[in-house]
């Protein structure tokens, strides 16, 4: 058994990173729990941002705090045309349908990163990477502990957005109700355009986050889509605590395995936490049953 | 005219080994074994209406067991590949079982199905059976003279192989969708619980379609490990190889006899054509093949949902299906 500090150590880096998870899940619970589409794009699109990321880092010698502001707002943008120009279309075709067409723009993402920018994997050098902070016995990488704050901060911005704002509020009557939202003359192909939108905004300050911590390559996009469904479907598809509470949760039990087992084996353990959830409780350890 | 286009067909695809350079041949080869692993999927999708995104996990299944088989005690592939059968039976059921004991259909069926892929390929990595990350390589002592017994041989025989498989393929498709079970597949395709109410046993029907298709799939993977003759879980396991899977039947056209043929056929046709184009031009654009794929995916589902297939066939023929 390890000492209790190296254990210690090793959740609370869990945790951390699974804050970051958690907000990239999010991003795909929001998109289902609106519109019902399940965004198999989810990983590649989290891989994009991270590429733009590294590229924006390296071309303005900036650092990945400061580029995840235009990066975000241009995810905002894309995920909103998106919606509105291609996934509106096909809201109310049968599901298959729609996750063909997710498919299809994840092929084409993934592969046009790999046209682009060749098989090697990207990562963002910081002069910061090595420092870490001291909590008592413990010690975490700063670069995590940022990591995991700026994802706790845009967790909470889109919770106020949707509690607290006439346009969050819309979205979610669209989502409980879509005739009675057309009813009272919500406009829902572009407030489904900005949930997409929304989406994407949190996959773009996710990957930002993300590439301080591991590397990419073109092929890491289903990697990323399988754990944000893991997450989501852990914590109940469509449910905003539960994302948070599934990336912690991913987040702590990916580290320990990684600490027990062989760290290249980890993901079997999200893997078969999702075949037994999705089998026994498919509307989420936190959901209502169904 | 028309009463001679089928045998006149039938004729070039079995004299094609003479007439194609090697090149050819191995395009034709992956028409045919993309034909088939999609006419495989579509038993599950196409046919009950039960949307597998993990098949590459009976691929694989059926390549490791055959390979490896052959790689360890040197059992030849026609032993292989009934262990491989079965081992890709075991796991569909159980699959099934779990899956539709629970009611879990569409997207959660589907989630199910890649999970398990991925839970899978993971785990051949840690196998020192497999050879792990460094994967297996089958020997390739002969490339000249046919040894049946084990599958070994010049490209004309996987030629034949193949040809063999698809042909088998499209005619077990043909008598099921015209069996009982044809009709209680496509009842529940349409509308599952109009079915239950009817008193059909969707379980039951729907277990079968998954053992079917994943028998199938597994002895495309037997072919797959003596044809490659290297096997990886990174590759074989993938979640791009089971979209690449359903690319072909998706295209043609789901739940059509021809459409995956069609598929396979336009897709490597694109892919190969836009390679060679680009290889005469001196570039070299590794993804760009799967792009083109991803697009034509994209455009199918935007303008042709039914597929290439069954749209073409009502242009050619107006007033049929």
């Amino acid at each position: 058994m390890p000492a209790p500090d190296f254990v210690l150590n090793v959740v609370l880096s869990g945790i951390l990173t699974g804050m970051v998870y958690g907000l990239m899940a999010l991003g795909l619970s929001v998109i289902f729990g609106v519109m019902r589409v399940v965004n198999f794009a989810h990983g590649e699109l989290t891989t994009l941002a991270m590429y733009a990321t590294a590229v924006a880092c390296e071309a303005f010698h900036a650092d990945p705090f400061v580029t995840l502001v235009p990066v975000t707002l241009g995810f905002f943008g894309l995920g909103y045309l998106l919606q509105r120009l291609v996934i509106n279309r096909f809201i109310s075709r049968p599901e298959h349908t729609q996750l063909l067409l997710l498919v299809a723009i994840a092929i084409v993402l993934a592969n046009v990163l790999l046209l682009v920018f060749g098989p090697d994997a990207r990562s963002v050098q910081t002069d910061y990477q090595l420092d870490s902070i001291e909590l008592g016995p413990l010690l975490v990488d700063s670069t995590r502990v940022y990591a995991a704050g700026t994802a706790l901060v845009a967790t909470l911005l889109l919770f106020a957005f949707f509690r607290g704002t006439m346009m969050g509020t819309a979205i979610r009557a669209c989502a409980d109700n879509q005739r009675g939202a057309r009813v009272i003359g919500l406009h829902i192909e572009h407030l489904f355009a900005v949930t997409f939108g929304l989406g994407t905004a949190c996959v773009a300050v996710a990957g930002s986050m993300l590439v301080l911590l591991f590397e990419v390559t073109p092929a890491s996009g289903p990697a990323y889509t399988l754990l944000g469904f893991v997450i989501v479907v852990v914590g109940g598809l469509g449910s905003m605590t539960g994302a948070l509470l599934g990336g912690v949760l991913i987040g702590v039990s990916e580290s320990v395995a990684g600490m027990l087992v062989t760290p290249s084996a980890k993901s079997m353990i999200s893997f078969a936490l999702l075949i037994l959830v999705l089998t026994f409780r498919p509307s989420g350890l936190l959901g209502a049953r169904r | 005219m028309k009463p001679l286009l089928a045998p006149l067909a039938a004729l070039v695809l079995l004299l094609l080994p003479l007439l194609a350079n090697s090149y050819l041949l191995s395009i034709a080869i992956a028409v045919l074994y993309l034909a088939y692993l999609g006419q495989a999927w579509n038993v599950m999708m196409g046919f009950a209406g039960q949307l597998s995104l993990g098949h590459a996990l009976y691929v694989g299944l059926g390549a490791y067991l055959a390979g490896g088989l052959f790689f360890h005690h040197g059992l030849g592939p026609w032993l292989g590949v009934w262990i491989a059968i079965a081992a890709a039976l075991v796991v569909s059921v159980a699959l099934g079982l779990l899956a539709f004991r629970f009611g879990i259909s569409g997207v959660y069926f589907a989630l199910l199905t890649i999970a398990t892929a991925e839970f899978t390929r993971v785990g051949f990595d840690h196998l020192d059976w497999t050879g792990g990350p460094g994967g297996m390589f089958l020997k390739v002592e002969n490339r000249e003279h046919v040894d049946l017994l084990n599958l070994r041989g010049p490209p004309s025989l996987y030629y034949y192989t193949a040809l063999t498989l698809c042909v088998g393929a499209a005619v077990l498709s043909r008598r099921l969708l015209r069996s009982r079970a044809g009709y209680y597949w496509q009842a529940i395709r349409e509308d599952e619980p109009a079915a239950q109410s009817l008193g059909i046993n969707t379980m039951r029907w729907k277990l079968l379609a998954i053992a079917i298709s994943a028998a199938l799939t597994a002895v495309g993977g037997v072919f797959h490990a003596f044809y490659f003759n290297s096997l990886f879980p990174e590759q074989i396991f993938s979640a791009g190889h089971s979209l690449e899977i359903l690319l072909a039947p998706v295209v043609g056209g789901i739940g059509t006899l021809a459409g995956p043929l069609v598929g396979a056929l336009v897709l490597t046709l694109l892919g190969e054509g836009s390679t060679e184009l680009l290889s005469q031009l001196g570039w070299e654009a590794p993804g760009l093949k799967q792009v083109l794929y991803g697009l034509l995916l994209l455009a199918t589902v935007w303008h042709l949902p039914r597929g290439i297939w069954p749209t073409l066939r009502s242009r050619l023929r107006p007033g049929e299906g």
